[in-house]
């Protein structure tokens, strides 16, 4: 029988030799983070600003708009508890679009991100559906890549269609809805008209408040009653 | 050694394939596999994994004593995990963006602790990594299978999405075949009827390899054995 003394040299060796490989793991990921990193960030960077570059309009703007935001939340209208981020594209300082991140809540297996880019006057620039797990073949066609559809809400605005026809067809509204995925067509729809609700209340605020900002969002006027018409 | 060689290949790609007959690693295997890029992107990592971690295992197997030596096989495999993660990160981020978290997801992969365990922890290094890549090679070879299956069934294409792994060159790579498709392959329950396929065939070519070698010496046996 193993003695105590035998017994502790043993524990040792073994914890030893635990220690001595969790240093090299910790060495071989250090090694591949740091000669990673700088990569990394710039391929975030250069997709965000594909991203934002696609909801708004192509060279209208001067600015870093990757670095020219806010965070605001606004649960009711932005449809997410967490913050949303808002970017701002400048001409010359002069304000020429926002890009807010919204999630539509309502997607038929989970939320939906959206990107949606808004000019001054409230007509949208751009939409892209940023993330989603809609049903492959149905719902996915809110992606660019699949079909032109987000594209129909290019230059429309509360006015346009007038406010109780931003709804698909199926609920007596403007925008096409697919077969099969009308749940998800419908919930991108009010995100967006919800979005622009939450613009048109916070718009002079949301270009002023200095960059980096958090914690922005009054509850807009009519936002509560205007939330009932969501559920068929 | 070369004709152990051969057999751990053999092994690893077809008698033993970690997809068809262990049917270990399900979870990637059947989340990933909706399309034929998917799968290859998922399978290069799990092979990379495989090998270094079944190199790394069998280098080690000496000094490693056994009551550690579990613990030790799990930070090694988890580093490595991180380690193609982060690069595929940097050198592929549109792939690493669509397989998102199943890239993590290989530290669960069963295939791998179990290579380690049953094989590498017991051979010398090169026969192990051979081992790591026969497996790596014939479980994205069903990954591959599957996908292309699956996207040419649901969606009516092949190789959509070349451009996040080999450039936007790689566009012309995709081919369509008919709009849209039956929709129920791209789902999760045709990951699963895909995969039930894919092993049915498999057992059928074995079997028809058998009933083969065993009519050859003794064909009127075989014969007599089988009822009409």
């Amino acid at each position: 029988m193993a003695t105590r003394a035998e017994l502790v040299v043993s524990m040792a060796r073994a914890a030893g030799i635990l220690a001595g490989f969790a240093v090299f793991g910790a060495l071989l990921v250090a090694v591949t983070w740091e000669s990673t990193a700088e990569r990394i960030a710039a391929n975030e960077r250069e997709h965000l600003l594909r991203s934002l570059a696609d909801v708004l309009p192509a060279g209208a703007y001067d600015n870093a708009v990757h670095e020219d935001y806010i965070t605001v939340s606004h649960r009711q209208l932005l449809g997410t508890d967490s913050p949303v981020t808002v970017f701002r594209a400048r001409q010359r300082n002069r304000p020429v679009a926002l890009v807010l991140t919204p999630t539509a809540p309502g997607g038929y297996s989970g939320p939906i991100r959206l990107m949606v880019g808004i000019l001054p006057d409230g007509r949208i620039s751009g939409v892209r559906v940023v993330a989603h797990r809609e049903t492959p073949g149905l719902g996915d066609r809110i992606e660019i890549e699949r079909d032109d559809w987000i594209l129909g809400f290019n230059g429309r605005g509360l006015g346009d269609p007038p406010r109780d026809e931003w709804a698909v067809r199926r609920d007596g509204g403007e925008f096409d809805q697919f077969t099969g995925a009308t749940i998800t067509a419908r919930a991108v729809v009010s995100a967006v008209r919800d979005t622009l609700i939450y613009f048109e209340a916070n718009r002079d605020a949301l270009f002023a408040a200095p960059a980096g900002a958090v914690g922005l969002g009054a509850p807009a006027p009519g936002a509560n009653d205007k939330r009932g018409n969501d559920k068929p | 050694m070369s004709g152990r060689a051969l057999e751990v290949l053999k092994t690893g790609l077809w008698n033993n394939n970690a997809g068809l007959v262990q049917l270990l690693g399900l979870c990637p295997l059947l989340a990933v596999s909706t399309s034929l890029v998917n799968g290859l992107g998922l399978g290069i990592a799990t092979t990379l994994v495989l090998v270094a971690s079944n190199l790394t295992v069998s280098v080690i197997r000496d000094f490693v004593r056994p009551e550690i030596r579990i613990p030790v096989f799990v930070l090694v495999i988890a580093s490595f995990v991180t380690a193609v993660e982060l690069a595929m990160n940097a050198w592929f981020h549109d792939l690493f963006r669509v397989l998102g978290i199943f890239i993590p997801l290989i530290v669960t992969n069963c295939a791998i602790i179990g290579r380690a365990e049953a094989f590498a922890s017991r051979e010398p290094p090169g026969l192990a990594a051979l081992d790591g890549l026969a497996m790596g090679v014939g479980f994205t070879a069903v990954l591959v299978t599957l996908g292309a299956a699956r996207e040419l069934v649901g969606q009516g294409t092949l190789f959509a999405g070349a451009h996040m792994m080999f450039g936007e060159g790689a566009r012309a790579l995709e081919l369509k075949f008919m709009d849209g498709g039956f929709l129920l392959a791209v789902l999760p329950p045709g990951a699963f009827l895909g995969l039930a396929l894919l092993v049915a065939a498999k057992n059928l070519v074995d079997a028809g390899r058998e009933r083969r070698q065993a009519a050859q010496p003794a064909r009127a046996a075989d014969a007599a054995a089988e009822p009409a």
